[in-house]
């Protein structure tokens, strides 16, 4: 039992789950398992996210799924021109979830849950060498979905429901490569904005051919949002009325985009399952980052962004080994939304390899234990942010970018 | 349970260890960069002001910071170099203290004034920097500001008790050896591996700033008998240079030497225009009127005596016209014509006499200083609003470079020039054209990935508010010039710097 347990905790060895942009998909320790699979699959209450319909087909009246990843990324950039240098030092993030379904009758199901699908913790050196375009980033977006499933017949059903997200954002720049004050501290700017907040919704359906095998959709709405009340702190500024920087408030908007998913899973051999998700996320809807300063003397920060729709082709396998332990394994492949020459710092992502694994714990009829583990894997690549500007005049940021990812989670599901 | 935990903790550890990302070739690596045939894990610079990082009429700490040696010694840690440690000002504001009293001005910043113009002014304080506190050295910064090339090898520059009387210099005394140390003694004695010398630059640019109100001493092999806005003699120019070549070289080390540009370029001497006196046609009909009798009778006159050669009374006509206008100055290489108008038969009262002796209008090609920017067009003594600086009175000329004496400065830094070039060649040590560069910033300047770097004063993004001394980002500059020629020369491959990541003047109001 031992051997089994070390052996199965070693095969998650290459696992995470991290996905283009600021979308992060940790919303559960099962489908992240597998690969982030799960809306054609039914076997907790993770598919109060990932396919509300499936929640009506669920064997057990009550279910609840809680869970924790804690994320561990780095980025490395080096110039090789000038030998310029920098890592990350971005704290551990912690996204977690939580899920609840409840059978009412024998075609309705009720369910709730809470879950972080964008979020991004990014914390370089300070006045480091792409300092004016971010030093540290904290975004993160809390989605509140209570929903409602319903079967039309054994083989059809519909789920969704609204949603409320509460967000919140802090970013720290400088306000460009050189302005200092008079003992030569970087003048930067600190960007707040916390209990935004704002309503999506999501639409789910499921069909099932046969007993094993099962397609479905999941659609989840664009949700802007939009902080009105945010406040932006100028730092080491010139004592000077040529550099007029004064705490002010602004307006910011940040999208959420939406995202649709179609996947099928099929059981086979009795014990195995197998699982495939198309997500496409509609990320042209990130096309600049703006930051409008209420003090008119203060000029309105514009970041082109210009993000382009973007796939992730995730693949999923389970398999009850014995009573007590599943195991799963995955892998996706996460294409990247940004564009050639918009490759911004703050979010260095290219198209990355994706591995996954982990294993469900039975204790006793109830209580289970589900652990899993995410391996991102980017190529190391040679990029530049060209739409940053000095006196009218683009200053593109360039360099080599090797980023990774390694995110392992624990989760508790109880049913009854 | 419990194993479940423990065994995914110690997953969770080996994957803390071993996700850092790793580039194929990280430039931190050793080898990624080389130093080639020099050896960079010691490096002292040797030199003047500019060595040490001064900046906008000051020494400073920021200004060090962002010295070219400096920097050159940052991109050196790539490729094998070593600590650099540079003798740090006190404070930001830059000002000497000799036993409490402040000696020399605080650091210029860009301060708007009451009408929101705005302009240089001192940055106001009580500066903290004693230079009776010796500092512990070695310092592998060497630079000390206003020293000429023969200070370098003079005994007793450091000695703070000669700082008064000018006999030693108030930035070596803080971190001299020994009373009787030499500047080139105290870099030699630290063996290093590499040297940067570049020093000169004050042996013909005091000259220039004062408006030539020195003396050339080509000819003069002594300069204890120098003033200290004397040009200096090449053949003692050639000969201190050599000696401070074989110090530096002594042990074998490697090393750049960096030549002297053409000073007239620099936004001290071009930010004036010659022309800088308005005036409206009235004016200018009354002031023809005053100096006619000058014009038609005395200089002819003087000429006809042969007195001064016809040329030269040509060039003292004064002639203003409606608009812009070449003020008046004072030429001290003109004939002085003080007694000879106060005699028959010209018979002039002394006060006008003295007024016409060595008067003539500046000419284009001329250089007026930026300090005479303060007093032009002003009227001195409130009592006589007719007395105008530059129209009724002259320019002294201090202001005023004239074409004379910019030739004197051409020659003397044309000699010094074909020394350094000349030493870098024989002893095979890279050798940095900074004339050369100096003259493409003035010429339309040296484009980055910022826009374009001028020599144009407070905007151009090179020169500091002194007009002589560059910004970090002008230092940024010349390190990278001084990388590429070490490259070139000893096939090294140390990387350069983005000159667009270095400030340029900082703005402050006191």
């Amino acid at each position: 039992m031992k051997k089994v347990l070390v052996l199965a905790v070693f095969a998650l060895a290459s696992a995470v789950t991290y996905a283009g942009g600021y979308r992060v998909s940790l919303q559960g320790n099962k489908a992240l398992a597998m690969g982030h699979t799960g809306v054609a699959v039914i076997n907790s209450s993770e598919s109060v996210f990932f396919n509300p319909a499936a929640m009506v087909y669920l064997e057990d009246k009550f279910n609840i799924s809680v869970g924790v990843h804690g994320v561990f990324s780095n980025i490395a950039y080096q110039d090789t021109q000038t030998g310029a240098n920098a890592r990350t030092d971005s704290p551990v993030g912690t996204p977690l979830y939580l899920y609840a379904s409840y059978q009412a009758t024998d075609w309705l199901a009720f369910g709730l849950g809470v879950y972080t699908p964008y979020g991004s913790s990014v914390e370089y050196e300070k006045d480091w060498e792409g300092s004016h375009l971010v030093n540290t980033i904290d975004l993160q977006a809390i989605y509140i979905q209570p929903t409602v499933s319903f079967k039309i017949n054994d083989k059809l059903s519909f789920g969704g429901g609204p949603i409320y997200v509460t967000g919140s954002v802090n970013f720290n720049r400088n306000l460009n490569r050189t302005l200092t004050d008079i003992d030569g501290n970087r003048a930067n700017v600190t960007i707040d904005a916390s209990g935004v907040t704002s309503w999506g919704w999501v639409a789910s359906s499921m069909f099932k051919f046969t007993d094993n095998l099962r397609i479905g959709a999941t659609y989840r709405s664009e949700i802007i949002l939009e902080a009105e009340e945010g406040t932006a702190e100028f730092e080491n500024i010139p004592n000077s009325p040529l550099t007029p920087f004064q705490n002010t408030a602004i307006d910011a908007a940040m999208p959420l985009p939406a995202e649709m998913t179609v996947g099928m899973s099929y059981n086979f051999c009795e014990k195995w399952l197998f699982a495939f998700d198309f997500n496409r996320t509609f990320w042209d809807a990130y096309e600049s980052l703006d930051i409008n300063f209420e003090n008119p003397a203060i000029p309105d920060s514009k970041n082109a962004r210009n993000y382009k729709n973007a796939s992730v082709y995730r693949f999923g396998m389970q398999y009850e080994a014995t009573k007590m332990f599943t195991l799963r394994a995955g892998y996706y492949f996460d294409e990247s939304p940004v564009r050639e020459g918009y490759f911004a710092p703050e979010t260095p992502r290219n198209d990355s390899n994706n591995f996954t694994a982990g294993l469900t714990v039975n204790l006793g009829e109830h209580l289970q234990i589900d652990a899993s583990f995410l391996y991102s894997h980017f190529k190391e690549i040679d990029a530049s942010y060209n739409y940053y500007f000095e006196n009218g005049q683009a200053v593109p940021f360039k360099g080599t970018y090797k980023t990774n990812a390694f995110v392992p989670g624990l989760g508790l599901t109880y049913k009854l | 349970m419990k194993n479940i935990l423990k065994y995914t903790f110690a997953v969770l550890a080996v994957g803390f260890v071993s996700c850092e990302p790793e580039f194929d070739t990280p430039v931190t690596d050793e080898g990624f960069y080389t130093s080639g045939m020099a050896d960079l894990s010691k490096y002292v610079s040797v030199g003047n002001s500019l060595t040490a990082g001064y900046a906008d009429g000051a020494l400073y700490i920021t200004g060090q910071e962002n010295s070219y040696p400096n920097i050159m010694a940052q991109q050196f840690s790539f490729a094998g170099g070593g600590e650099f440690n540079q003798p740090l000002m006190n404070d930001n504001l830059g000002g000497l203290l000799l036993g409490g009293t402040q000696i020399t001005e605080n650091r210029l910043v860009l301060a708007v004034d009451a009408n929101g113009n705005p302009g240089p002014v001192r940055l106001a304080g009580t500066p903290t920097t004693e230079i009776t506190n010796k500092l512990t050295g070695p310092f592998n910064n060497m630079g000390v500001p206003g020293a000429k090339s023969f200070h370098l090898v003079a005994p007793g520059y450091g000695n703070a008790a000669g700082v008064p009387t000018g006999a030693a210099n108030p930035y070596y005394a803080r971190f001299a050896s020994s009373e009787s140390a030499t500047v080139i003694s105290d870099a030699a004695t630290q063996n290093a591996t590499f040297f940067s010398l570049w020093i000169g630059n004050n042996d013909i640019l005091s000259y220039a700033t004062s408006g030539g109100s020195g003396v050339d001493q080509t000819g003069n092999f002594d300069p204890a008998t120098y003033g200290g806005n004397d040009i200096t003699d090449p053949n003692v120019f050639a000969s201190v240079y050599s000696q401070q070549v074989d110090a530096l070289t002594a042990n074998g080390a490697k090393g750049v030497l960096v030549n002297i540009p053409e000073v007239t370029s620099i936004p001290y001497f071009t930010t004036v225009p010659t022309n800088a006196i308005p005036l409206d046609a009235a004016t200018a009909g009354a002031l023809n009127a005053q100096f006619a009798g000058y014009n038609t009778q005395i200089l002819p006159g003087l000429a006809a005596m042969g007195v001064i050669t016809p040329e030269e009374a040509a060039m003292r006509m004064i002639n203003f016209s409606a608009g812009q206008n070449f003020p008046i100055m004072t030429d001290d290489d003109l004939t002085d014509l003080t007694v000879i108008l106060q005699g028959a038969p010209f018979s002039l009262p002394q006060e006008l006499a003295v007024l016409l002796g060595q008067l003539r209008q500046v000419k284009s090609d001329d250089l007026i200083v930026l300090t005479a920017s303060s007093i032009l067009g002003t009227t001195p003594d409130p009592n006589n609003p007719q007395g105008v600086i530059g129209v009724s009175i002259p320019l002294s000329d201090q202001y005023v470079l004239a074409v004379s004496e910019q030739a004197r400065i051409t020659a003397a830094s044309t000699a010094y020039n074909a020394t350094i070039q000349a030493l870098a060649g024989a002893k095979g040590l890279a050798f940095v054209d900074a004339k050369s560069a100096l003259a493409s910033l003035a010429n339309g300047g040296i484009a980055y990935d910022g826009g374009v770097l001028t020599s144009q004063f407070v905007t151009g993004g090179a020169f500091s508010l002194d007009g002589v001394h560059p910004t970090p980002r002008g230092y940024a500059y010349t390190a990278n010039l001084i990388i590429r020629a070490i490259n070139n020369t000893y096939d090294a491959t140390i990387p350069t710097v983005h000159i667009g990541d270095y400030g340029t003047i900082t703005a402050t109001n006191n």
